[in-house]
């Protein structure tokens, strides 16, 4: 299930705006890679990047390579909807679909995709809440709108509405970045758990929450504000915050950044 | 135990609230006065309207006759007779004219937004757009006049009529679909899109019904906006004292035409019935109004 992921000499823009320039990266299946660095930096357009999210914004163009386990995912008869399929994504604010139910939240991806079979969905329903952790939460109002949940559930009903189409990769932008500190640890020990089955990729703003969670982290930068973010360098999480490689990342990880 | 202070050995500063000033409270108050006037003159017209209505036309609505009759046969000195030919004529052809511009209406606002952006065909159907909404609506007549009945040879009908509503009926379609579709915000898109769901899926499963309240709500208002209109009336169809549900055949009553054609009866009975069918009138457009604030509140998102 898991998939690993080879991003190659990535180029971003919008419209005329060089976002990102030259990303070569490799994500690890089986594992939680963490994107830091200040804003602007084109972390978050990278992530949109990886699963063809960043061509819906008008305007917006791509060069370079991303790899799913050797496949190119913007190969010219690869259709985006398959890859959005395979690479699931979280967003920064939570975002249920407000005329559906908690149930029909979760199970939107099969459903929009087809799938009837009510039992069926109400197993993947369960499932997928489960491993959100938000099942003993809601199972006795499934029906209720998705909006009626808290914000720390409804970024969880999130997660469980991208699991439940059993992607390989999982993207998360900020997932948190919206959430007290006690929804934040749900959703950290969430992550912890679900590294098992798949590969994740997260951007976050918060240092302590890539060291927490990640194997691996990459931090970007930018020269100036409207030059292109570029990677300054990805290695193991526990050696990028005690002995980076590059004095960049050393000044941004113990805020000594200017 | 102290005793009180001596107003002398009190700290010799000015105290940090002070009294409002008489100017203030002039103008506070004349503020106030203007509002209430405003709010009385714009109010007064209204009920008057009302008054006028209901004292001139209820008389004749309270027989049992005016909702299952016709004014057929009715010489112009005889009280009674009802209004049910013209409620058909007004219902049928404002019907019809929704069946006609809603479907096209909505694909046209949901063309506009979710895929022409910025094309040269969606600036060119939004000018278009705006040029229909400003049409009036006796030119509107003219138009299916000089088209379907000149050109293309076809008989004066309530079908006509339709036709003329549609093209007043569609620019406010577009309009408010655009608008609705508009307030969506595009994380819901994202999210769709992020689960493997395809663009048109997306727009049918998550968009419209996101949006549908506000597109009902507005196809209401534009329906009680077209249950009035008379100019395109006068042209297009002949007047008609006895029940036809042929739209497509002969000569159709409705409310407006009613109105215009009986108030050319100089008898106290043909007054009646003309205020009467005035009453009627604004009864249908009150009703579909609270229709619409009644389906905007049966489809609106649910929190609860």
């Amino acid at each position: 299930m898991a998939k690993r992921l080879d991003i190659q000499d990535l180029n971003l823009h919008y419209g005329k705006f060089h976002a990102v320039q030259d990303v070569s990266l490799q994500v690890h299946a089986r594992g939680v890679t963490a994107f830091i660095g200040p804003s602007g930096c084109g972390k978050s357009t990278v992530l949109r990047a990886l699963n063809r999210m960043h061509e819906v914004i008008a305007g917006a163009r791509v060069e370079g390579k991303v790899l799913l386990d050797g496949e190119d995912v913007y190969a010219s008869n690869v259709d985006p909807v398959q890859v959005r399929r395979t690479i699931g994504m979280v967003f920064q604010r939570a975002n249920p679909f407000p005329t559906m139910s908690i149930r029909d939240n979760v199970v939107a991806g099969l459903k929009l995709a087809g799938e009837k079979n009510k039992k069926h969905l109400d197993e993947v329903a369960e499932r997928s809440l489960r491993s959100a952790n938000l099942w003993e939460e809601v199972k006795d109002r499934l029906n209720k709108p998705g909006g009626s949940l808290s914000g720390g559930q409804q970024q969880r009903l999130c997660i469980a509405r991208a699991v439940a189409v059993q992607p390989d990769v999982l993207l998360m932008d900020e997932p948190c970045s919206a959430l007290d500190p006690i929804s934040t640890l749900a959703i950290e020990d969430l992550i912890a758990e679900l590294k098992k089955d798949y590969t994740i990729v997260i951007v976050t703003h918060n240092m302590q929450q890539a060291a927490r969670v990640s194997d691996q982290t990459a931090f970007f930068n930018l020269r100036a504000v409207g030059e292109p973010g570029q990677l300054v360098e990805i290695e193991e999480t526990g050696k990028i915050f005690s002995n980076p490689n590059q004095k960049a990342t050393e000044d941004y990880i113990s805020g000594r950044f200017g | 135990m102290r005793t009180d202070t001596a107003d002398v050995e009190r700290p010799a500063t000015a105290p940090t609230f002070q009294h409002i000033g008489i100017g203030r409270r002039l103008k506070n108050h004349t503020a106030t006065g203007l509002f209430t006037v405003s709010f009385l003159v714009a109010v007064v017209p209204l009920l008057w309207v009302l008054y006028t209505l209901l004292s001139r036309g209820l008389v004749p609505m309270l027989s049992a006759d005016w909702w299952s009759h016709s004014f057929y046969g009715l010489l112009p000195n005889d009280f009674g007779g009802g209004i049910y030919h013209a409620l058909v004529g007004t219902i049928e052809q404002s019907f019809v004219a929704a069946v006609i511009s809603v479907p096209l209406g909505v694909t046209v606002g949901v063309f506009l937004i979710e895929y022409g952006k910025d094309s040269r065909l969606a600036s060119t159907a939004t000018f278009m757009v705006d040029i229909l909404s400003g049409l009036p609506s006796i030119v509107a007549g003219l138009f299916v006049y000089a088209l379907w009945i000149t050109t293309f040879g076809f008989p004066k009908s309530g079908f006509a009529v339709a036709l003329s509503l549609v093209l007043l009926m569609l620019p406010l379609v577009v309009r408010t679909t655009e608008t609705m579709l508009r307030i969506v915000p595009d994380d819901l898109r994202e999210a769709s899109y992020a689960l493997g769901v395809p663009k048109w899926k997306t727009i049918l499963k998550v968009v419209l019904p996101t949006s549908l309240s506000g597109i009902l709500t507005g196809v209401m208002l534009g329906l009680a906006r077209i249950m009035g209109e008379t100019a395109p009336l006068l042209i297009l169809v002949g007047y008609a004292r006895s029940i036809n549900f042929n739209l497509f055949s002969g000569p159709m009553a409705s409310l407006p035409l009613t109105i215009y054609t009986e108030r050319k009866t100089p008898t106290e009975a043909g007054d009646a019935r003309m205020w009467g069918a005035a009453l009627t009138l604004v009864l249908v457009i009150m009703l579909i109004n609270l229709l619409a604030t009644l389906i905007s509140r049966l489809f609106a998102v649910k929190t609860k």
